[in-house]
């Protein structure tokens, strides 16, 4: 599975034919080492795609990462297992104190958001081409109070699409999953009024078919006629049998794209203190262009403090390189989103400040 | 308690073998098995403890009943969760479950024992078994994509037909990832575990008993059901419990085609259900440190239930063992 989406990375690899620590032309700079790495299944396919450039250019290093899931990549990364955590949500409150104890002298824990991803609406309607919806329609829809194609509502936001009278089957994910938290965060922040389940990463709200995972939702969508579910951008460019709805964000509609989602992104605030950079996404964004529903996956590890045999500078140099242009650019053709603007100014910054010795 | 009785039989009884010392491979032998005895125990013992300990943080910190909550919000801030809706639907899922196996389980036992052909029971024999070979992840999968679509007519009819039933109601007008399907897979589950031991109880019957039957003119259903279902009737139920067992267990089948909602639901045509196992399965992954917790805590309730469920089975195996007329 994974050789199917490194060919992408040739082009970064084969600039940076340094050996040694020295900084070459390319944006790789080559540690020797094995760090290993859990967390977010979300993020795997990007790191994978890092891991394999990486590697390639700097045989001497071992990066591995193991894509178990937030909770056991944060669980490991307190029990010292890991050299870095991947996290579908900022590590905070008694979580971060717990992580930041790893770090030795008081060093603080930074979560460092480097992967961003969408959130597509993914719909399998026959008939019915670039179907637009918007916040409080589809919050109805997962809510269960708009529960036929031909909706009033939907009709509203597809004028010249004929829609039929048919019972939507709606798909949510029946594990907990970062994609469901920043979805329902999406949808509490822009249609509070309809969607009164508050955000998480269980699924709250009654109704719906449950399905374990982003693949088996977008299978399940792709199977089922007149169905809607919610999934990573990238299954839904994969998927044969299902599209993507674009998102009406009250600035016009927006089609569920990397760099769409990128605007968003781009537009978040700061919320961490000093250079751990949790964020805080603008769901109600009305700017044209601007894909609203968006996640960030972070990594988390130590700014300083973090053992020797941990590796930091591997740490340091790894995430340097996902964070680099190149490693961005890989993003987007796997259907991830890049960081962008002064928040990659300030990502790149943190990635500096990490202490290696 | 057992190793107490050893120890006095052991003791007294030794020496009384004709005041002879104990030979030393007995000896050593007798210790390798009690080894072995007291490995289980403490194994069971280590799991015991370590489900407690892991599940008293979540268990206390709580904010609302660990009983009645119909929700799952370990992680949350209050944390609040229930486990009624995993342990109704655990039982739920597996009362469907050995309510679609125990016949056929039973009639392909019958079959296999006492009207197929030498070599089509071997051979019937040797397919059931296997279905025990294949790992539940294959189920999960075929039972989502390849028996589910089968399904669904099915349904459909159910609740079309029979939909004044509760049971059966479907408001929805959805009919996939629902209880009945999960119940269908899991009884194929099921199938070898109570076939396979039904068929060596029915094995058990005196030779006697079918043949005077058989002798006294009795067809073979009077043979079955007057020599072999009476006798054998203990044997069946703990059969039953033991497939009750596996099929309260299942995870990763249970995981893919249920669709998990949390919310107690009698309706086994529309889409729902939970169990506690499939809960795991589902929630782990991305629980935070009380979550785990919490999961641990369901994980406890399940080794009680189903310690419950085999300690049940004992007991009715071991009532049954007098009136069976087998001595």
């Amino acid at each position: 599975m994974a050789a199917c989406s490194s060919t992408t990375s040739s082009s970064s690899s084969s600039s940076a034919g340094a050996s040694g620590a020295g900084a070459s032309t390319g944006d790789i700079t080559c540690v020797d080492g094995a760090i290993q790495a859990s967390g977010s299944s979300a993020q795997a396919n990007a790191i994978t795609d890092w891991v394999n450039a990486y590697q390639t250019a700097c045989p001497g290093s071992t990066i591995d990462y193991q894509p178990v899931g937030s909770g056991a990549g944060v669980q490991a990364f307190i029990s010292k297992q890991v050299s870095f955590a991947g996290t579908d949500s900022a590590v905070k409150d008694a979580d971060l104190a717990k992580a930041a104890a790893v770090c030795a002298n008081g060093g603080a824990g930074i979560n460092i958001p480097l992967v961003g991803g969408a959130i597509a609406v993914a719909y399998n309607l026959d008939g019915v081409d670039g179907l637009v919806l918007n916040s409080e329609t589809v919050a109805g829809i997962f809510a269960n109070t708009i529960t036929k194609w031909n909706d009033p509502a939907i009709v509203a936001t597809n004028p010249n699409a004929t829609l039929p009278d048919a019972t939507i089957a709606q798909f949510h994910r029946s594990d907990s999953s970062g994609t469901t938290d920043n979805f329902t965060s999406y949808l509490t922040a822009t249609a509070p009024t309809t969607w009164t389940y508050g955000s998480g990463k269980d699924w709250m709200a009654p109704g719906g078919q449950g399905s374990k995972g982003s693949d088996q939702v977008i299978a399940s969508v792709s199977q089922t006629p007149s169905s809607i579910g919610y999934v990573e951008l990238s299954y839904v460019l994969d998927a044969t049998g299902a599209k993507a709805a674009a998102i009406d964000n009250g600035g016009g509609a927006v089609e569920a794209t990397s760099e769409n989602a990128a605007t968003t992104i781009a537009a978040a605030t700061v919320t961490g203190t000093g250079d751990d950079l949790t964020l805080k996404i603008d769901y109600t964004t009305k700017e044209p262009g601007a894909y609203p529903i968006v996640l960030v996956t972070y990594e988390f590890t130590c700014q300083s403090g973090l053992a020797a045999d941990k590796n930091p500078a591997l740490v340091q140099a790894f995430l340097g390189y996902g964070a680099s242009d190149a490693g961005q650019a890989n993003l987007v053709s796997t259907g991830y989103v890049p960081i962008t603007g002064d928040l990659m100014t300030k990502v790149r910054a943190a990635i500096a400040s990490i202490q290696t010795a | 308690m057992s190793t107490a009785v050893k120890e006095r039989q052991a003791g007294g009884g030794a020496p009384q073998i004709g005041g002879a010392s104990i030979h030393p491979a007995d000896r050593n032998f007798r210790w390798l098995v009690i080894a072995a005895g007291v490995t289980v125990l403490v194994i069971m013992a280590a799991i015991a403890v370590f489900l407690v300990v892991k599940s008293i943080p979540a268990i206390t910190t709580n904010s609302t009943s660990m009983w009645a909550t119909e929700q799952w919000a370990p992680d949350s801030d209050p944390p609040s969760w229930g486990i009624a809706v995993l342990i109704f639907g655990t039982l739920w899922t597996a009362v469907i479950a050995m309510i679609i196996a125990m016949p056929i389980g039973v009639g392909t036992a019958l079959f296999i024992s006492f009207y197929a052909s030498p070599r089509l029971s071997t051979a019937l024999g040797f397919v059931v078994d296997l279905l025990a070979a294949v790992p539940s992840i294959i189920f999960g999968l075929w039972g989502l994509y390849f028996f589910m679509p089968q399904i669904v007519p099915l349904s459909q009819w159910l609740a079309t037909y029979f939909g004044w039933i509760p049971i059966f109601e479907n408001s929805q007008d959805l009919y996939t990832k629902s209880i009945l399907i999960a119940g269908l897979v899991l009884a194929i589950m099921v199938l070898p575990t109570v076939s396979a031991i039904s068929r060596e109880v029915f094995l058990q019957v005196p030779k006697g008993h079918v043949e005077s039957s058989l002798a006294l003119g009795a067809t073979r259903w009077e043979m079955i059901r007057m020599a072999v279902l009476p006798f054998s009737r203990g044997g069946v139920v703990s059969a039953a419990m033991l497939g009750l067992g596996r099929a309260l267990g299942e995870t990763i089948a249970v995981a893919l085609i249920l669709s998990a909602v949390f919310e107690i639901n009698w309706q086994i045509t529309e889409p729902g259900g939970n169990s506690i196992a499939a809960n795991i399965a589902l929630k782990w992954g991305e629980a935070g440190i009380n979550g785990r917790s919490a999961l641990i805590a369901t994980g406890l309730v399940l080794f009680a239930i189903t310690l419950a469920v085999n300690m049940t089975a004992r007991w009715i195996v071991d009532r049954r063992k007098e009136f069976s007329g087998a001595n």
